[in-house]
């Protein structure tokens, strides 16, 4: 009795290892697994003397399928779910690194007027929806941009104020107005991104005023001096004009009160260079120097080859001066270093 | 170009949106590979790359004219057609006497050459040599590297992992398993890299797990690697730096030991003994106040107006 539950176990035992047998798969060390790329790697050595005995593809097939049942094996562990009639894996995520294809978007750096707001502590409105009731229409429409609700533009009827010219055409001047708004916008839009990659743009230099002021005047004048080929260079003065203010390089001061480090820091350098007595060099400005010197030379001596003797003469003692004088410089700070 | 692209708004929508999807992301886009051959190819050369365009097929662009450029020469034209059909992978195939039946697999970061390595081939057969049925097009390969060569040699592991880049195909969440049907072996051998691609039949185990067995589909391939140009190490770390939102948030206070046994920190608040239960006495159990006697009163008053 005993007996033949013993061997009922060990038949059972045995079918399982059999039924087990035809998907294990014995390597010296284990695969590498990546299921997230459904990738293995096996590193074990292949037998190279085994691969040339045998016929190539057939080595070739039974290597794949036992590193496939392994990969298998292994994608089969993996919790499973049924969705629409298919039995579906879910897979992690890769983990095996590859490069980028572009790199990071980097935040968009914030506007002038976005720094302004930050600033002053002011805040967008929140979440104000994008269409508004329109009383007159009896109709949602945008709050902005085509078909926009209380477009001043578009009405059909405009009171002519009082203080105003009662030729002139309202309708026009609103229009007008609009389109600078517009071009104005888009204008801050260019300076903000040449701002965000540190490209220096001019000023905006005059923009077109209904009523000059004196200052815009005087601005103006300014301006028309300065846009000449030679940036006003050989303009005359009027007799009795000042001399332009606020056009060139404004001065910056560091802050009286504040930063003692950096400050402590910029006197220690000043320090150092004093103290240290070896000459700064440049040596990219060295070399490139050394070098023109060379050509110089060379030229110089392949011209007076050719002949012409007084300018040739004159050229090569210029040149040599030159080339003991400055190319000996950075031989000699050279050797300092 | 990008600076350009950033002052130019675009003006429709559908512009818009084209942009938006070419710009760089957070979480990127599948690999686009473009193929394309050389001034003169083969025709094992030109069937080799319309069998590789098969197997890449939705995330591939097929060039069907000749483009006269050598990439380890000149990679300027390769990093225009790159911005152009954007694509940061790139198949390459030329023919000629120097070096015979040549692909080039490359890929790009930020639309500049990462890293390129020639391979020569030795022996080829097509999807067509192989008379039988075939996957569907799009299927993801399961991907199989043997050789201890892809880990020793500092070529080969640049090449493992262009090869990766290059036929996983994109990522997904889930995969259905019976679709696991593509097999790509790729093999490092002998200086020799056997590239072979097989459909796999599961068949029936007896247990959950399928046995596999192998039918080999085409094409495939015997390379001998030829030249190579990789990225400075430089470059290549920084066209893996990851986004620091994209990396796994450090989880606090738990760590792991060489073996794997996880160990939890925890900060517990100083106990209060005062109030610590020692010995259950009838004498000691706190008096129920009147609270309790004031519920009493009310349920009989309940009980009335029911009754």
């Amino acid at each position: 009795m005993a007996s033949s539950v013993e061997d009922v176990l060990a038949k059972a035992e045995q079918d399982e290892a059999e039924k087990l047998k035809s998907i294990t798969v014995v390597k010296g060390l284990d695969l590498e697994f990546d299921i997230g790329n459904l990738l293995a790697h096996d590193k074990n050595q292949v037998d190279v003397r085994e691969f040339r005995g045998q016929k190539k593809e057939e080595f070739l097939r039974a290597l794949a399928r036992d590193n496939t049942q392994l990969l298998v094996n292994e994608i089969w562990k993996l919790p499973t779910e049924r969705v629409d009639e298919a039995i579906v894996v879910k897979l992690p995520t890769p983990s095996t690194r590859l490069p980028r294809e572009k790199p990071a978007p980097k935040p968009r750096p914030p506007t002038k007027w976005e720094e302004f707001a930050k600033l002053k502590g002011i805040q967008k409105k929140k979440n104000r929806g994008n269409l508004v009731w329109d009383e007159v229409a009896k109709e949602w429409k945008r709050r902005f941009g085509y078909k926009r609700v209380k477009d001043n533009t578009k009405e059909w009827l405009i009171e002519v104020p009082v203080t105003a010219d009662p030729m002139e055409d309202q309708f026009q001047k609103r229009n007008v107005a609009k389109k600078e708004r517009v071009a104005k916008n888009e204008l801050n839009r260019l300076r903000n991104i040449a701002r965000s990659q540190k490209i220096k743009v001019p000023g905006v230099g005059l923009t077109p005023t209904s009523e000059p002021s004196k200052t815009d005047l005087v601005r103006a004048c300014d301006v028309a001096k300065v846009s000449t080929a030679s940036h006003g260079k050989f303009q005359d003065r009027l007799p009795k004009e000042k001399p332009q203010r606020n056009m060139g390089k404004k001065r910056k001061f560091q802050p009286l009160i504040g930063d003692f480090s950096s400050e402590r820091q910029k006197q220690l350098d000043i320090l150092k260079v004093i103290d240290g007595k070896r000459p700064r060099i440049d040596v990219n400005k060295a070399v490139n120097k050394q070098m023109r010197e060379d050509d110089r030379e060379e030229a110089a001596a392949r011209f007076k080859g050719k002949g012409k003797r007084g300018r040739s003469d004159s050229k090569g003692g210029r040149g040599g001066r030159g080339g003991k004088g400055r190319g000996g410089k950075p031989g000699g700070e050279a050797e300092h270093i | 170009m990008s600076q350009l692209d950033s002052v130019t708004k675009p003006k429709s929508q559908r512009s818009k949106r084209f942009l938006e999807g070419r710009s760089a992301k957070l979480v990127e886009n599948v690999k686009n590979a473009m193929i394309m051959k050389g001034g003169n190819t083969s025709d094992t050369v030109t069937q080799a790359l319309k069998d590789l365009y098969a197997l890449k097929k939705p995330c591939a662009v097929l060039y069907k004219k000749k483009n006269i450029t050598r990439p380890f020469e000149d990679s300027t034209s390769l990093e225009f057609f790159s911005k152009k059909t954007d694509c940061s992978l790139f198949l390459f195939g030329s023919h000629n006497k120097k070096r015979p039946n040549n692909l080039i697999f490359g890929r790009l970061f930020d639309s500049h050459v990462l890293d390129m390595i020639e391979l020569g081939i030795e022996k080829y057969s097509g999807l067509k040599d192989f008379k039988n049925s075939k996957c569907p097009e799009g299927t993801k390969p399961m991907l199989v590297l043997a050789g201890e060569a892809f880990d020793t040699d500092n070529d080969l592991r640049r090449l493992k992992s262009l090869f990766i880049d290059f036929f996983r195909g994109p990522t997904v969440p889930a995969v259905r398993l019976a679709g696991l049907e593509h097999v790509l072996h790729i093999t490092a051998l002998d200086d020799k890299i056997y590239l072979r691609s097989y459909r796999s039949l599961l068949k029936k185990s007896g247990c959950r797990t399928p046995r596999i067995e192998l039918e080999e589909i085409g094409p495939s391939f015997d390379f001998v690697v030829r030249r190579v140009h990789l990225a400075s190490d430089d470059l290549y770390k920084t066209a893996h730096r990851q986004p620091k939102s994209l990396k796994p948030k450090k989880k606090k206070n738990i760590s792991h030991d060489a073996m794997g046994t996880k160990f939890g920190r925890l900060h517990m608040q100083k106990q209060d003994l005062t109030k610590l239960q020692t010995r259950k006495m009838k004498g000691l159990r706190k008096r129920r106040g009147p609270p309790l006697a004031a519920a009493e009163e009310t349920e009989p008053k309940a009980a009335k107006t029911d009754a």
